[in-house]
């Protein structure tokens, strides 16, 4: 499993009340979320996710289990986030939905090109490839199969 | 040998493992979207070793159409599925699996961080997803890795103006906000049997500021007795020597009425560091300290004067507002002037009842002062119940112990 994209940098324990905000969680329209995602955090960030990595620091994702966040993430267009770190029931999150989290602490060069590959279990960014560890075979196949919906789909 | 979480999950540290879910339960706040994965997979039928339970508690009333609409859907569902429901105002959804529900040993998984607070009861819970939840609607089983543990050692007795509340923001401060990332936290040694089960829900529920997946207790006296008094039953679980990964030591006479500063619940003050700071609201209730114990002390403390500001006091269920109502605790707190709201979670996540202004700042007995969580551009320092009394008579952040 493969992606590439637009490095995105942003600082270290990013919670979920700031990737949406508690106020657009009532909804089916996810174009909300796609528009309103880290408004609180910056509102000019939204427009600039569009086939972004979001290159973070530690910890991203704590706090509420809103799912909203990750779907949110997804919807603007983010292909990966990379940390150091992640809470774990967002970590959980982001796989259910197909959204591929990478833990390695990588240095951000807003706007540089970042590649990944799932599979073979590196991150390549300012030309240095680095080591990830790969996920659990489980997980592996609910990314695979574009999340836990589609993953059950096949095999109920 | 083996830590809680180990014995309960029935494997060491590390390993993934696959284990049904003894009682699974969703709020209106996910279980919206956990209905919209369900009908996407195209389910139709639940799993059938689990008591499965939606509870409505984090826009009660319903503030608009919109948030109406996704309730009527997921009430409908609830009924046809012959899931246990509760409607509005029958209270927070960690409360009510606390009052009526979990026992020791279980596994238990709630779509909502806060899912960790049914440890105190020696159970394993943790917080899911939307889908995740779906999927244990579908299956009645997840998948866990089960957690290194952390050991919170606990000598001593609170002393003071001190509460739990102290104590948990002590070690939110002390670990930090992923301090305890995945890791399950076990608050252990002779400080425990001195702490009731109330005192006990506030440092689980804590546990997941510190990034942690689980808070437990194992079951004692003090446990069998709550459960009996519930109409429950269980039996208690001795401590085994076991490997922490990672392990603290407070002592709780040590322990001084703290207040956690906006935007993070680990950073941590004294209170009296911050006396003199003017609010404009006080808030008490949610899944941390909304129980009876809370509004009877909040009450105590207010009773016969007036509060300075604007008080909202929001029971964490019905049963905590009708005992309340009973002994009169409710009467004491509305003729000090503070209102009361529908049981729930209030204006903790800033939808309603009780939302912040810009520039407007609360004192909170919640568990999270994330930038603009209760409203935009609105500061939360979060404290004890007894420092939310003393500020809210002075209209000003106040310590406790000075009054």
């Amino acid at each position: 499993m493969q992606g590439r994209g637009t490095a995105v940098c942003l600082p270290a324990d990013i919670d979920t009340d700031l990737v949406i905000a508690g106020r657009y969680l009532r909804t089916k329209d996810r174009s909300i979320w796609a528009t309103r995602v880290f408004e609180d955090l910056d509102p000019a960030l939204a427009p600039r996710l569009k086939g972004a990595v979001i290159v973070a620091g530690k910890n991203f994702g704590c706090g509420s289990s809103r799912e909203q966040a990750a779907i949110a993430l997804r919807e603007a267009g983010v292909v990966a986030v990379i940390a150091p770190s992640f809470a774990r029931i967002f970590f959980r999150n982001a796989i259910n939905i197909g959204l591929p989290l990478i833990e390695c602490d990588l240095p951000c060069e807003e706007g540089s090109e970042v590649a990944f590959d799932l599979t073979e279990g590196w991150v390549e960014a300012g030309g240095q490839r680095h080591p990830i560890r790969p996920l659990s075979a489980r997980m592996q196949e609910i990314l695979r199969a574009g999340g836990l919906v589609e993953y059950w789909r096949d095999h109920r | 040998m083996s830590t809680l979480s180990e014995r309960i999950l029935g494997a060491p540290a590390g390993d993934y493992v696959d284990r049904n879910v003894d009682r699974a339960y969703a709020h209106d706040g996910t279980g919206f979207l956990a209905l919209e994965a369900w009908k996407k997979i195209g389910c139709d039928t639940l799993g059938d070793h689990t008591q499965y339970y939606i509870q409505f508690d984090h826009i009660v009333p319903a503030n608009n159409s919109t948030t109406a609409t996704l309730q009527h859907e997921l009430r409908e569902f609830a009924k046809k599925m012959s899931m246990q429901f509760s409607d509005i105002g029958c209270g927070i959804c960690h409360q009510l699996m606390c009052e009526d529900a979990v026992l020791p040993g279980e596994i238990v998984v709630g779509a909502d961080s806060h899912s960790v607070t049914p440890g105190a009861f020696g159970a394993f819970a943790t917080g899911v997803g939307a889908t995740d939840m779906a999927a244990i609607w579908l299956t009645g089983e997840t998948w866990f890795k089960v957690p290194a543990s952390a050991g919170i050692h606990l000598s001593g007795k609170l002393a003071g103006a001190a509460e739990a509340k102290d104590l948990a923001l002590a070690y939110v401060g002390k670990l930090g906000m992923d301090g305890a990332t995945s890791q399950a936290l076990e608050f252990v040694g002779e400080g425990v049997h001195s702490l009731s089960m109330d005192e006990r829900f506030v440092l689980t529920n804590l546990s997941v500021e510190t990034g942690a997946k689980a808070g437990l207790f194992y079951a004692d006296d003090v446990t069998i007795r709550y459960l009996r008094e519930q109409g429950r039953a269980g039996a208690v679980q001795a401590p085994e020597p076991c490997t922490y990964c990672q392990e603290i030591d407070l002592d709780l006479a040590d322990i001084v009425p703290l207040v956690a500063v906006p935007h993070r619940v680990d950073t941590v003050r004294p209170v009296g560091d911050l006396a003199g700071l003017a609010i404009d609201q006080v808030f008490v209730g949610t899944c941390t300290n909304g129980r009876y114990s809370d509004l009877a002390r909040f009450a105590r403390l207010v009773k016969g004067k007036k509060v300075a500001v604007r008080t909202i006091v929001v029971p964490a269920s019905a049963a905590v507002l009708t005992k309340a109502i009973r002994t009169g605790v409710l009467a004491d707190i509305v003729e000090a002037g503070c209102t009361i709201g529908t049981p729930g979670c209030g204006p903790c996540i800033g939808y309603h009842m009780g939302v912040l202004g810009e520039g407007e700042v609360c004192l909170s007995t919640a568990n999270r002062n994330f930038k603009n969580r209760m409203g935009v551009g609105g500061e939360i320092y979060l404290g004890s119940v007894a420092t939310a009394a003393a500020s809210a008579l002075k209209g000003e952040i106040a310590s406790p112990e000075a009054s």
